[in-house]
């Protein structure tokens, strides 16, 4: 285990580093799939169509694809940024369409009688929205939309192999190919690292779904 | 525009008016983005047949090269994914019933097992399966199909054999109680009740959920790509983008063979949701929410 042991100090960096991707590519997808999920339930068509569109497209192509994509052909189109860029871009990309499909499911499971009642005591749009029908389409939304965004937390290490310096991917790169160490101590690094970010987003999602669930 | 819709009622004459104005407006305004992006690929020549030929154009000479590593990518593609799903469901459901049918003492390192292989990244897996096992000497090259093959399978494999675990634990958990007993009731063993009655009838509820990780399975094998050398779809695309330098064209394309096939697979499973019988299809229902922490979490 030298090869963790003595090179601690990359392992953390690259753990934050990881960290970073996932904080700037969580903000990102979710309003990006937020903004693309009310072009779904919307009721103008061709915003329905554009946000049915993205989602197949997002959806049934490989985050690798993705990521090729963005890094390759931007800039051919003369958009030229880091790979760092490009990384988070094509995971952000890639996980609004997920976050999309939670957010709409959430909503579709809203009985409709909900709304419906919400209009008839006089409520507008805006207030059912409000005080009816998001605060129960939250509580659905919560595990799937917690599921898709440990999913992007691991997916982050695609972005890492993708080449993104120097996060918990890349250090286990370096040290493998650059330095020459064994490659399962380094492997047994990088997996505690990843497990160091999955297993308390899972325990917290955990939490917050106690705190919101409500049998209905 | 649907008036089973939570959010508003059928539309009267102002808002549908509303609406056509609305309508209106995005049109223009996606014309609008389309227009930008048209033109900017029109300026730096993405339209031109030189980057296209290759790949639209039967008398290119560089067409049916192009495509012969596009046919072999998707051919090898399939391959993995369907060795890696097969592996995925017969192991998934071993460990499933070995939880089911443990104690707790047993059952501890199974749930152990599952939590650590969830919790870690599919393209570490895979790192796994096609370097970490040759570098010890797993001798996985005498294996028909290669190491990188076999480590790419391994890989995928330890990811969703776990999940699948989970799926075929929910699918029998959704069976009515009276299922098993009896089963029981007429003698069968424990053993006999899960293989005769139990696992036929919740791999019948399962199966949408089974399709759908095929689709996250299918997309995972592109993962190879950062790991070794493996001729699947995604890395034929690379080989064809550093020859022919026409990423955009290349990307495109390789990204419609996956969405076409993804997206039939995709329908395949809602088409077998929709056709479970009522009480099953409610079970059926549970399981796919089950099943969504992985197909949302494919990669």
């Amino acid at each position: 285990m030298d090869a963790v042991t003595d090179n601690l100090a990359l392992f953390v960096e690259g753990y934050l580093t990881s960290l970073r991707i996932i904080l700037v590519a969580l903000v990102g997808s979710l309003a990006l799939g937020l903004v693309i999920a009310m072009c779904r339930v919307s009721p103008v068509p061709p915003l329905q169509k554009f946000g049915t569109f993205w989602v197949t497209t997002f959806r049934n192509t490989p985050l690798s694809v993705v990521l090729f994509a963005c890094a390759f052909g931007l800039p051919e189109l003369g958009i030229n940024r880091t790979f760092f860029f490009f990384g988070v871009l094509g995971l952000v990309l890639y996980t609004s369409a997920f976050v999309c499909e939670a957010i709409r499911a959430g909503i579709n499971s809203v009985p409709a009688g909900q709304a419906e009642a919400a209009r008839s005591i006089g409520l507008n749009f805006t207030q059912g929205l409000r005080f009816v029908v998001l605060p129960q389409a939250l509580r659905t939304v919560v595990p799937p939309l917690g599921s898709v965004v440990i999913a992007m937390m691991k997916n982050s290490a695609v972005v890492g192999a993708f080449g993104v310096g120097g996060d918990l991917w890349s250090t286990g790169a370096t040290l493998t190919s650059a330095r020459g160490y064994e490659t399962l101590p380094v492997f047994v690094g990088v997996a505690i690292g990843y497990l160091c970010i999955t297993l308390p987003a899972g325990a917290l999602l955990q939490v917050i779904e106690r705190r919101v669930a409500i049998a209905r | 525009m649907s008036p089973t819709s939570v959010l508003y009622d059928a539309q009267g004459p102002r808002a549908r008016r509303r609406t056509r104005i609305a309508t209106a407006v995005a049109l223009l305004a996606l014309a609008g983005l389309a227009f930008v992006v048209v033109r900017r690929l029109a300026a730096q020549g993405e339209f031109s047949m030189e980057k296209w030929g290759p790949l639209i154009d039967p008398s290119n000479e560089a067409f049916e090269p192009v495509w012969q590593l596009l046919a072999e990518g998707v051919v090898n593609t399939l391959k993995a994914a369907a060795v890696a799903m097969t592996l995925s469901v017969v192991l998934g459901t071993l460990i499933a019933v070995a939880r089911l049918s443990l104690g707790r003492a047993g059952r501890i390192p199974l749930i152990g097992l599952v939590e650590l292989f969830r919790g870690l990244p599919v393209v570490v897996l895979v790192y796994f399966g096609a370097r970490v096992l040759d570098d010890v000497g797993v001798p996985l090259d005498q294996l028909p199909g290669g190491q990188t093959f076999w480590g790419l399978v391994i890989g995928l494999t330890a990811y969703n054999m776990v999940i699948f675990a989970e799926v075929v634990r929910a699918g029998v958990a959704s069976l009515p109680r009276g299922q098993r007993e009896a089963a029981l009731a007429t003698g069968l063993t424990n053993g006999q009740a899960m293989r005769l009655v139990l696992l036929p009838q919740a791999f019948r509820v399962m199966l949408p959920a089974i399709i759908s990780q095929l689709v996250v399975v299918l997309k995972d094998t592109s993962l190879i790509t950062f790991v070794a050398n493996y001729d699947e779809l995604l890395s034929q695309g690379e080989s064809i983008r550093r020859n022919l330098d026409n990423p955009i064209q290349t990307f495109v394309v390789i990204a419609l063979m996956y969405i076409a096939i993804n997206y039939a697979l995709g329908r395949l499973a809602q088409y077998l949701e929709r056709r479970q019988p009522r009480t099953a299809g409610r079970a059926g229902a549970t399981v796919d929410e089950d099943s969504r922490v992985p197909v949302g979490g494919g990669a």
